[in-house]
């Protein structure tokens, strides 16, 4: 076979085993490699297996050298993270401050875990891959060949799949035989097998066997079982039962390929070792034929490979990400009280799955009432099958979290953005102070997961009423002495505790307050007073509180775009280049999330947002369309 | 089809290289303190190369230094162009279209210049010479030597290709090294200044701990045996009258050690110049000039050449 099987063929999910079920060993990368690609393949702690290029997106090192640390994928060269499942870049350790694009995003592979293999196929998956679609392993192959029941049409049936494989390994009625390497074409091997046979162990004669080949890669033959009953009267009583020898080639590259195979049974398979034995033995003399056969034809060239280019905005050493806004469809799985007033809310994808998010990040949830509310994502690292927020009952609520609270019930349906970060945590602090009051615990929640999983030093200091406010308890027990409960205490008292808090600025030390205005307010001068610098204070209100004004009319000039709009009073900067067509992402539209910032060119921004700093404030060279004006006459900005 | 395959097999074993400036570029093959006057032999793109101390040998041929003899080991009598400098002996396969890079440090009497290694790795040499320009991977690669965790930021630096050398400069690189200098127990800052001067060689001048005037100075020369294989040559020349040879060697090879498993694990081996085969950032700067670079002068040994 010269040319590359699949490439011809429409059928670009023809499943192929890659790897054994047992080759997955916790927190290990296993080398594969089918159809001439190399794949990195592996499984994260919640059981979910990873097929994936075996190339890091950055500088193309082979990702099987790489780390797993159960919940992410880290490149050996420069330590960038990929999430289970979604494979999104979370991290980029060079630019600790910046969350890393959205499109950064390895090529995944189908994945299914059946019959004690891994298969997967060519063809790599869209981004947005929904593992419930893919075609089966042709079903009529292995018909019989386990007695469970494969439960189909799940969202999980790649799960419940291995779950029901398990079993029949554990029952002893399927028996996974050890793969055999061949450096031989698919043709060579698949023409070999077909005369295959082996040495009873106890009659010590030869049995051959009438292989079926049903196509190039698979073959199936019936064997009878071993015991000393069957061979001595063999031919007087046949015995009741049969035995079914799968055979599948993977084929590895054009003159490479591995013999995997399984036996299976409707009763318990007898005597496995020594099953595991002769076809090791039959299979190795197999291999030896196929090599010799080798010998006599020119090898073909290697497959080719098609290395997937990167989108183009990536190219160009791309910044901060905020890329355009397209909206996916969770169903609410679960709601849970996890404090007074407060619902823990969990949101899995419908079709595909969710996209990648990194610690601090927030979505904006779109609810059935027509509201839309941002809230911060509290998932820990590798946790890429769900969303899960946290949502107070606010009393003024103008229906965003009594809606929560009293309409949302699981299995609803909500529609919520793609994560933003504007809250990033990085990772390289000598230690890093987690400061969080009342629900502002939600994304510091996520930001101490992934510190503590990544033995990254850090304290969380939770400021709550009582403790009936005390949310997401259970994660918080786990980081033992690294959180730190503080209840009962008036603002006078929070005040001297921050003051505690914050005594003693030291270099690379950075700290994440989360929670009410007034608490962050005196937060940040307590940060200021003992000479914190602004890059180590970072800060995520959950609204603006400040008074906006809107008086003032003001000209912009829009210097990438060509034109000059007039911003009248009572008119917003962001609805006046909306209404001219100027697409800007913005997210909470009140000064308080900071994805609507532009960079100002000339002029002097009134900058009326909680989201700069006093700094980035004073220099003026970026600003807040939603709710910033301008002192000046005019601006000219760079969009 | 049979005949396709005969001709495919020929064009792979067909290695000699066919990038004229490549081609016609000065190349370090050997330390000359390890060449003695038997016969050595080495690889330069694609083709094996002999050679020894001249003392035996008729050197009235007018070109180069004529104290060592280098020639294809298919046509030992024809001598190919020779130049010593910097501790390496230097040849050309076709005609050197322009004298070696100057590194005027190496003349400096005070320095302790020391030819520290020649390690193989399989890798293409223009892959190498990005791995060194990078310091985003030290806390990862020579972890506790050039860098350490969590202290992996890459900090702004600048980049230029400089008109009158036309070379690839990085200025005001700076990065955490834990131990910076002997006795130092605290990390710090340390700056670094990287020259791209040939496309197969760059040189590293790092702040003197001992002198803040002056910088010590690391030298890569990829030997390109071929495509995708190299030796990679350095020279360290260091103010530093303490450290003796041997521990200079020992750090570099060290170094170079870490380095040789992650750049032999490197998809594809070439080094892709089109821009979107693989994900820049903002730490890959000089990375990004130097792809440029290569592609500007029309580089086609040891890349994957930008589709047109
Ligand atoms: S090559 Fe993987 S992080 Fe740079
Ligand atoms: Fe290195």
């Amino acid at each position: 076979m010269d040319t590359k099987p699949d490439s011809s063929s429409d059928n670009n999910h023809y499943w192929h085993p890659i790897a054994s079920s047992t080759d997955l060993t916790p927190r290990h990368v296993f080398h594969g490699q089918l159809l001439g690609r190399e794949l990195a393949v592996w499984r994260a702690d919640d059981g979910n297996v990873n097929v994936w290029e075996n190339r890091c997106l950055h500088r193309g090192v082979r990702l099987s050298i790489g780390v797993n640390d159960g919940r992410e994928l880290v490149c050996q060269y420069h330590g960038w993270r990929y999430a289970n499942r979604t494979a999104g870049c979370t991290y980029i350790p060079a630019h600790p401050a910046d969350s890393p694009a959205r499109t950064i995003c390895n090529n995944r592979y189908p994945v299914t875990e059946q019959y004690g293999l891994i298969w997967s196929a060519e063809s790599a998956l869209p981004a947005t891959h929904n593992s419930a679609s893919v075609p089966d392993i042709d079903p009529g192959f292995l018909n019989g060949s386990i007695t469970a029941p494969v439960a189909d049409g799940d969202l999980n049936t790649a799960t419940i799949r291995a779950l029901n494989t398990e079993r029949e390994i554990d029952a002893g009625r399927l028996l996974v035989l050890r793969p055999i390497p061949v450096n031989a074409t698919i043709d060579i091997v698949s023409t070999v097998l077909q005369s295959y046979g082996y040495i009873h162990p106890l009659s010590n004669t030869p049995v051959h066997c009438a292989v079926e080949a049903r196509d190039t890669y698979r073959h199936t033959t019936q064997v009878t079982p071993l015991t000393a009953n069957d061979c001595i009267a063999s031919n007087a009583n046949p015995p009741a039962e049969l035995i079914q020898l799968h055979f599948i080639i993977q084929p590895v590259d054009s003159a490479r390929s591995v013999i995997r195979g399984f036996m299976s049974g409707s009763s318990t398979i007898e005597h496995p070792t020594t099953w595991l034995q002769l076809h090791n033995a039959a299979l190795s003399q197999l291999r030896i034929v196929a090599e010799q056969q080798m010998q006599a034809i020119i090898p073909p060239a290697a497959w080719e490979v098609s290395i997937t280019p990167v989108s183009e905005s990536l190219a160009k050493m791309p910044g901060i990400s905020n890329a355009a806004a397209t909206t996916q469809r969770v169903v609410v799985r679960a709601i849970t009280d996890t404090a007074k007033d407060i619902k823990s809310v969990e949101m899995a994808a419908i079709t595909g799955d969710l996209a990648t998010w990194q610690p601090g990040s927030h979505i904006d949830v779109l609810l059935a009432n027509g509201l839309t509310r941002q809230y911060s994502l509290t998932n820990g690292p590798g946790q890429t099958d769900h969303y899960n927020i946290g949502v107070k009952l606010e009393a003024e609520s103008s229906g965003g979290s009594s809606f929560i609270h009293h309409s949302l019930k699981p299995g609803d349906v909500l529609t919520v953005s793609p994560p933003r970060n504007n809250f990033s945590l990085r990772r390289d602090a000598v230690k890093t102070l987690l400061i969080a009051g009342g629900i502002g615990i939600t994304p510091l929640l996520s930001m101490a997961k992934a510190l503590f999983h990544s033995d990254l030093p850090f304290e969380l200091h939770y400021f709550v009423a009582d403790n009936s406010h005390v949310a997401f308890k259970s994660c918080l027990d786990e980081f033992g002495k690294a959180a730190n409960i503080v209840t009962g205490l008036d603002p006078t008292e929070t005040n001297s505790r921050l003051q505690q808090l914050l005594a003693h600025y030291e270099n690379a030390h950075h700290v994440y307050l989360c929670g009410p205005g007034p608490m962050l307010d005196s937060a940040k001068a307590i940060a200021e007073a003992h000479s914190w610098p602004d890059e180590s204070v970072h800060f995520e209100y959950f609204k603006n509180a400040t008074e906006v004004s809107q008086d003032k009319p003001f000209s912009v000039a829009l210097a990438r775009t060509g034109i000059t709009l007039q911003v009248p009073a009572g008119e917003t900067l962001l609805s006046v280049l909306r209404n001219n067509a100027v697409a800007l992402p913005s997210s909470c539209e009140q000064g308080a999330c900071g994805t609507c910032i532009v960079d100002v060119i000339d002029g002097t921004p009134l900058h009326q947002d909680v989201y700069l700093s006093n700094a980035e404030k004073k220099r003026g060279n970026c600003m807040m369309t939603c709710v910033s004006r301008a002192l000046s006459d005019s601006l000219t900005l760079d969009i | 089809m049979l005949r396709v395959q005969i001709a495919s097999t020929m064009a792979m074993t067909e290695t000699t290289c066919k990038d004229p400036v490549i081609h016609n570029h000065w190349h370090a093959i050997a330390a000359i303190e390890d060449t003695g006057s038997h016969v050595h032999h080495t690889r330069l793109l694609g083709e094996d190369l002999t050679y020894q101390a001249s003392t035996a040998r008729d050197t009235s041929d007018s070109t180069g230094d004529h104290e060592f003899a280098v020639s294809r080991t298919a046509a030992p009598d024809k001598l190919l162009p020779v130049h010593c400098a910097y501790g390496y002996i230097w040849t050309c396969l076709g005609t050197p279209a322009q004298p070696l890079f100057t590194l005027p440090e190496y003349a400096e009497s005070d320095r302790n210049n020391v030819c520290a290694c020649s390690v193989g790795v399989r890798v293409s040499a223009p892959r190498a010479v990005e791995n060194f320009l990078d310091m985003g991977h030290f806390p990862y690669v020579h972890t506790g030597i050039l860098g350490e965790q969590p202290h992996t930021e890459v900090r702004e630096y600048d980049v230029e290709i400089t008109e009158d050398s036309n070379e690839v400069i990085a200025t005001r690189c700076r990065f955490y090294q834990p131990q910076a200098a002997a006795g130092a127990n605290e990390g710090m800052l340390v700056e670094y200044v990287y020259r791209v001067p040939h496309p197969y060689c760059s040189i590293l001048y790092k702040s003197c701990p001992d002198d803040e005037s002056r910088m010590d100075v690391i030298a890569l020369f990829v030997q390109p045996v071929d495509e995708i294989n190299i030796r990679a040559h350095a020279l360290v020349s260091v103010i530093d009258a303490t450290s003796a040879p041997l521990a200079i060697r020992m750090f570099q090879q060290t170094i170079f050690g870490q380095d040789k498993p992650i750049l032999e694990n490197q998809l594809p081996k070439k080094l892709p110049l089109d821009p979107r085969a693989e994900t820049p950032i903002r730490a890959d700067k000089s990375a990004v000039f130097y792809r440029r670079w290569l592609s500007r002068q029309g580089i086609s040994y040891g890349v994957i050449p930008a589709a047109a």
